[in-house]
């Protein structure tokens, strides 16, 4: 299967690449020719799907959501894409299970991963509990703190979590600190990378498990409604839920895609994590993208309520799909996605993920986009759980 | 390398700006006086993913001292040092500088290479072109992991020498000797005439020793960071000389 979007190899335009030490090249040329050798492999997808289904629960269900729909604009259909409702509860787990079996057929036994808000690191423990791999997940200590409970879920499914504390103690240390890892035991270990970020070719792979999203809601939406939705909105960090559901809608010009990045305290605070809104190309993790950086080429910190989109890069294809317009990037603030968290709460009994309340704020507030009869699709990304000791602390409460 | 003395080359490694910009220039001129060949200058990033604690300690607190890229080429340009120097830094400060300023910036102020970590043969074609038209050498690195097939991509283009990475891993210094170290010797020089540098992990005079025995160069960089930040310059010195001392010891 060719990549007909990629422009040059490992290229979303002059986009993507492999920025990494010479020590990491083998891997990658190693991980690209098994991947190859997958996606031609009927097997491969057979098994996959198998576990998608039997393990994971796929296909995650459509709902619509009659109440905030309501509170959209008279006759707009507002759905959400389930994936809050995989098992551990959030799109993760479509990647480091395709990732999983990758390493398996490379041989390697032990797992490296990053994490911000735990999502990924709780979906890659337990992908190595299922496939009986050693499992090291590198998360910020700031991020520990924010999310508790996930590291606690990743150590009862017999992964360690590594502290990190240097830099600004979040999403992109833990990165570097994978990174680092990687470079030292690269010969017997698999990096699972958590989102469409990172050197070629882990953005076109997670992008690949991901696209599963797309395909499913796409189908899904046409069965129901015997249409395409007007738009489809995601929350994009590094970008990998977002591009999941944007890849099967990239052709349907029609649809209007929406990526929704995180605004922080606002754009104009400098408190924020809107790079592909106010960052510009520079190369971070392995490849060129937008990100945010100072005059100087140092990378600024982020900053977002949601753990997981509190990351000052994003993912090379995202930046293609900035440029081309195809896509339009806004963002939302704290303020607002907490609003959204509560209101998605209330009105439809769905705690979203913080980082998925994004989509829905971005929605809620823009309804004189959409009149009657138009569907607005939202990739609901991942399921609140975790966010509800923080939404209680914001809001004043003692839970 | 240093081919009339039939002896390996010392290439210290320090960074711009570290402990205090003032001192890093002493501690440049310190270092060829004590006997270094060359030396590696780094110019500090924020996000350093193929260095250890010590290297990231010390390019944090250059940044914090607000030495950005011009700042240290400022800096390199004030110690007028009368042996070579190699620029050692990630893609990004040098993309955020501007590629063909920071080329000419850097050889006016006296860098003879240009030595990026996060940039393996092949990864970016057009920078590529634009560091081999300009004065500067690309100094290339290659890995334990790089394949044979690899190794002949990886060589062509490169000028100056090869930097070969004793060992998987970041920066940093270690007690044991790098394992293989003749074997990886012995398959660049299959591949290329170049001089060959081998770093990453060498911090005392036996394991300079050691290397200068196989290799046309010895970098020492987490050690020296280390000495200067713990015990000054005169630490930092005696380490130098130590060192200096060392690979005049092995002549081939």
């Amino acid at each position: 299967m060719t990549d007909d979007r990629m422009t040059a190899p490992g290229r979303f335009g002059r986009y993507g690449g492999r920025y990494v030490p010479e020590t990491l090249m083998a891997a990658l040329e190693q991980l690209e020719a098994v991947y190859a050798a997958a996606q031609a492999d009927p097997a491969f997808w057979a098994e996959l799907d198998g576990l998608l289904r039997d393990y994971v629960g796929r296909p995650t269900p459509l709902t619509e959501v009659p109440r905030l729909s309501a509170a959209v604009g008279p006759g707009v259909r507002v759905v959400l894409k389930r994936e809050d409702l995989n098992h551990t509860g959030a799109h993760k787990i479509n990647n480091t299970l395709g990732q999983g079996l990758l390493a398996r057929r490379m041989g390697k036994r032990r797992i490296i991963a990053e994490t911000g808000a735990g999502q990924h690191g709780v979906a890659t423990a337990t992908v190595c509990a299922r496939f009986g791999l050693d499992c090291v997940v590198y998360m910020g200590e700031e991020d520990m703190r924010r999310q508790r409970l996930n590291v606690y879920r990743m150590e009862l499914m017999g992964a360690r979590v590594v502290p990190v504390a240097s830099g600004t103690k979040t999403l992109k240390d833990a990165t570097n600190e994978a990174l680092r890892d990687w470079v030292t035991n690269v010969t017997d270990t698999h990096y699972i990378i958590g989102s469409v970020v990172g050197p070629d070719p882990f953005p076109r792979i997670v992008r690949d498990f991901q696209a599963v999203i797309g395909r499913e809601a796409r189908a899904q939406v046409l069965e129901r409604y015997g249409r395409l939705p007007k738009s489809v909105v995601a929350c994009v960090g590094g970008g990998s839920n977002a591009m999941g559901i944007f890849t099967a809608f990239l052709d349907d010009r029609s649809v209007e895609l929406v990526g929704v990045e995180a605004a922080g305290e606002g754009v104009e605070t400098g408190r924020h994590a809107a790079s592909l809104g106010r960052g510009r190309p520079g190369v971070f993790h392995g490849s060129l993208s937008y990100l945010l950086q100072d005059a100087d080429g140092q990378v600024q910190p982020a900053h977002s309520v949601s753990a997981g989109l509190d990351y000052p890069g994003v993912g090379p294809e995202h930046a293609f799909l900035k440029d081309s317009g195809r896509v339009l990037y806004q963002a939302i603030t704290d303020r607002e996605a907490l609003e959204a968290f509560g209101e998605l709460s209330r009105l439809e009994g769905i705690l979203p993920a913080l980082e998925s309340a994004h989509a829905v704020a971005w929605v809620r507030t823009r309804r004189e986009r959409w009149s009657e009869g138009d569907i607005v699709l939202i990739n609901l990304s991942g399921r609140g759980d975790k966010d509800v000791a923080m939404v209680a602390e914001l809001s004043g409460a003692t839970p | 390398m240093v081919r009339d003395e039939r002896r390996a080359a010392l290439i210290p490694y320090l960074t711009a700006g570290y402990p205090t910009p003032a001192r890093a220039v002493e501690a440049l001129r310190m270092v060829a006086a004590a006997g270094a060949d060359l030396v590696e200058v780094g110019l500090p990033f924020s996000d350093p993913l193929a260095d250890g604690v010590t290297i990231q300690r010390s390019t944090q607190a250059a940044l914090d001292q607000g030495v950005t890229a011009a700042r240290a080429l400022e800096l390199v340009d004030q110690a007028a040092l009368d042996i070579p120097v190699v620029i050692m830094t990630y893609v990004n400060p040098v993309l955020a500088y501007g590629v063909e300023r920071f080329l000419s910036d850097a050889h006016a102020a006296g860098a003879s290479g240009l030595l990026l970590t996060d940039f393996p043969a092949g990864a970016d074609p057009d920078l590529e072109e634009r560091v081999a038209a300009s004065p500067l050498a690309l100094i290339r690195l290659i890995a334990p992991t790089t394949q044979p097939e690899r190794l002949a991509r990886a060589v062509r283009g490169a000028s100056g020498f090869i930097y070969l990475i004793s060992r998987l891993g970041v920066t940093g210094a270690r007690d044991e000797a790098p394992p293989d170290l003749s074997k990886h010797v012995a398959a660049i020089r299959a591949a290329t005439r170049l001089p060959i540098a081998v770093g990453f992990g060498i911090g005392t005079a036996a394991q300079a020793r050691a290397t200068a025995r196989v290799a046309d160069g010895v970098v020492v960089g987490s050690a020296l960071v280390e000495a200067l930040g713990g015990g000054g310059l005169s630490e930092a010195e005696r380490l130098v000389r130590a060192l200096a001392a060392a690979v005049r010891e092995e002549r081939r």
